[in-house]
């Protein structure tokens, strides 16, 4: 690492992180080909992206006629859920796919703003049984040298009030503030102000995260509301989503979902995020019609995951960032 | 003064913070997959040298600070300022005693040393980090004694008092590293 940091033409991690992956791919795809989980591939470059006003995404154009300026805009893709999802809809059942994915201003010590991905769809499984799924596959790909002790699986709301006291499903300004002055957090006050969200994420990321460190691995299920995503909500409890949280070592690996189908459901959240990408004042995005198209059609009942590879990489192999981990990262791209 | 954006934060870059000049330590980009990125920085206070955490939302701006280093001959101190030059304009500063602060005693006339200036004022002073100073007082100790362990005080012509081998002896011309304080050999006149 060293040695290689010093001349820029130079892969950044070293020849046995490399082999790591190579081993690791290998060990993905035998899981799910026994399990027949079928391998597909979906384009990176798509004509439309997800308006999550979190994620930021690259885009660029396609010149119609070669060398010629008269363009369309299209989007490398945050990830590749919507075009996976088109894929169920059509009938693919059990899915999986190893990609890159692209997030624009993401990039340090556990970011790059290209990564790679493995995400998978599990036509009728409930979000527990992905959760198992998960866990069995993670211990499958973690070496001997990094075996995880425990596999916890805890609901965010239990976990959020058992570290810091709080109720994370209820917004109480004057408590959360308490809170972050008490525990040298106090720049949390005026960044977070009233948004609850933001707040979550926050002590989430500076006091919840760094606990998760015990040689574990960590399924976070249950997420308040405000931070569903694609999740659908919880059918008896309206105020947490279907969604959890995988993490090793403090490091946040994956994220999934019980996938929610409903198509009108769906484009009520991609307008509601574009009315906050307003107040952010970002960029509007056209909603991905095909997508909405697909889950019209029948997205069958499904819970998926991504999982970050780069990431999980940096477990086996031990190491402290990504630039470890990969070949190339953004900087000698 | 440039406004700086957390996406172009790095150890070393000096900003401006609570109106006082800092020097980022370190920064450490964190988000959640799904969620809002902040940027975690360690800032050494320049005036006071205290470490802080702050966490900037990112994507917010701060001012840089007018922070440059130089490096600068010590001529003289009057008592309450300290007078240093720069050898090629000739140009002279004079430093207070806040500035010079733990420099003081590494300080000998002609040395090249480091000044950090503010708006054009001295803000710190960084010695060179090998400094040759007489002996000006120590135990004489036993002759002969060449034994590894042990070492005496020893005080340097600019008063600094460094653990000195038992054979070193008043009169002598010493190397030290400033930024441990600690001896390292003797100099051969």
């Amino acid at each position: 690492m060293q040695r290689a940091a010093q001349e820029h033409w130079r892969p950044s991690c070293d020849l046995k992180a490399i082999q790591l992956r190579a081993e690791m791919l290998a060990v993905i795809r035998a899981f799910f080909y026994q399990r027949s989980v079928l391998e597909v591939e979906t384009p990176l470059l798509c004509h439309a992206t997800g308006t999550d006003p979190q994620l930021d995404f690259f885009s660029t154009a396609y010149h119609h006629v070669p060398g010629i300026k008269k363009s369309k805009n299209f989007f490398l893709q945050t990830s590749p859920e919507f075009a996976m999802k088109r894929l169920l809809a059509a009938g693919s059942g059990c899915i999986f796919q190893i990609c890159k994915a692209f997030r624009n201003g993401e990039s340090g010590r556990f970011h790059n703003p290209e990564f790679s991905i493995l995400e998978w769809y599990r036509v009728g499984f409930t979000l527990p049984q992905l959760m198992d799924e998960v866990a069995e596959l993670i211990v499958e790909i973690l070496p001997g040298s990094c075996k995880v002790n425990d596999i916890q699986k805890i609901s965010y709301v239990e976990l959020f009030e058992q570290i810091t006291g709080l109720n994370p499903l209820v917004f109480c300004q004057q408590s959360y503030s308490l809170y972050a002055s008490n525990n040298s957090i106090s720049d949390a006050i005026t960044l977070c102000g009233k948004d609850h969200s933001m707040w979550l994420d926050f002590i989430f990321s500076y006091k919840i995260q760094p606990v998760l460190n015990d040689q574990s691995l960590y399924m976070v299920y249950g997420y308040p509301v405000i931070q569903s995503s694609l999740a659908r909500i919880n059918k008896d409890n309206s105020a947490i989503a279907d969604r959890f949280e995988v993490f090793i070592n403090g490091i946040e690996i994956g994220n999934g979902f019980f996938e929610l189908a409903d198509a009108s459901e769906q484009e009520q959240r991609f307008d509601q995020e574009n009315k906050s990408r307003a107040q952010r004042q970002l960029l509007q995005v056209d909603k991905d019609k095909l997508f909405l198209d697909a889950l019209r059609s029948g997205l069958p009942n499904c819970s998926g995951i991504a999982i970050g590879l780069d990431r999980l990489l940096m477990i086996v192999a031990n190491a402290d960032t990504l630039n470890e981990v990969i070949t190339f990262p953004f900087d000698r791209a | 003064m440039a406004k700086y954006s957390t996406n172009e934060f790095k150890a070393g870059l000096k900003i401006m913070l609570d109106a006082d000049p800092c020097a980022i330590i370190e920064n450490e980009f964190i988000k959640p997959g799904k969620g809002q990125a902040f940027n975690r920085v360690k800032i050494r206070n320049l005036k006071t040298g205290r470490v802080i955490e702050r966490t900037f939302k990112s994507g917010e701006s701060v001012d840089g600070a007018d922070v440059v280093d130089i490096d600068m001959q010590y001529l003289y101190s009057d008592g309450d300022f300290w007078h240093f030059m720069v050898p090629d304009s000739f140009e002279q500063y004079q430093a207070d005693k806040n500035a010079v602060a733990d420099a003081i005693k590494w300080l000998k006339d002609q040395d090249i040393c480091t000044m950090t200036l503010w708006n054009d004022s001295p803000l710190s002073v960084t010695p060179p980090n090998f400094v040759e100073l007489a002996v000006t007082e120590t135990d004489p100790g036993l002759k002969g004694d060449t034994s590894g362990g042990g070492g005496k005080p020893a005080t340097m012509e600019t008063g600094a008092v460094v653990r000195v081998p038992l054979f070193v002896q008043i009169g002598e011309m010493i190397k030290v590293d400033t930024r441990t304080g600690e001896y390292v050999s003797r100099v051969k006149e």
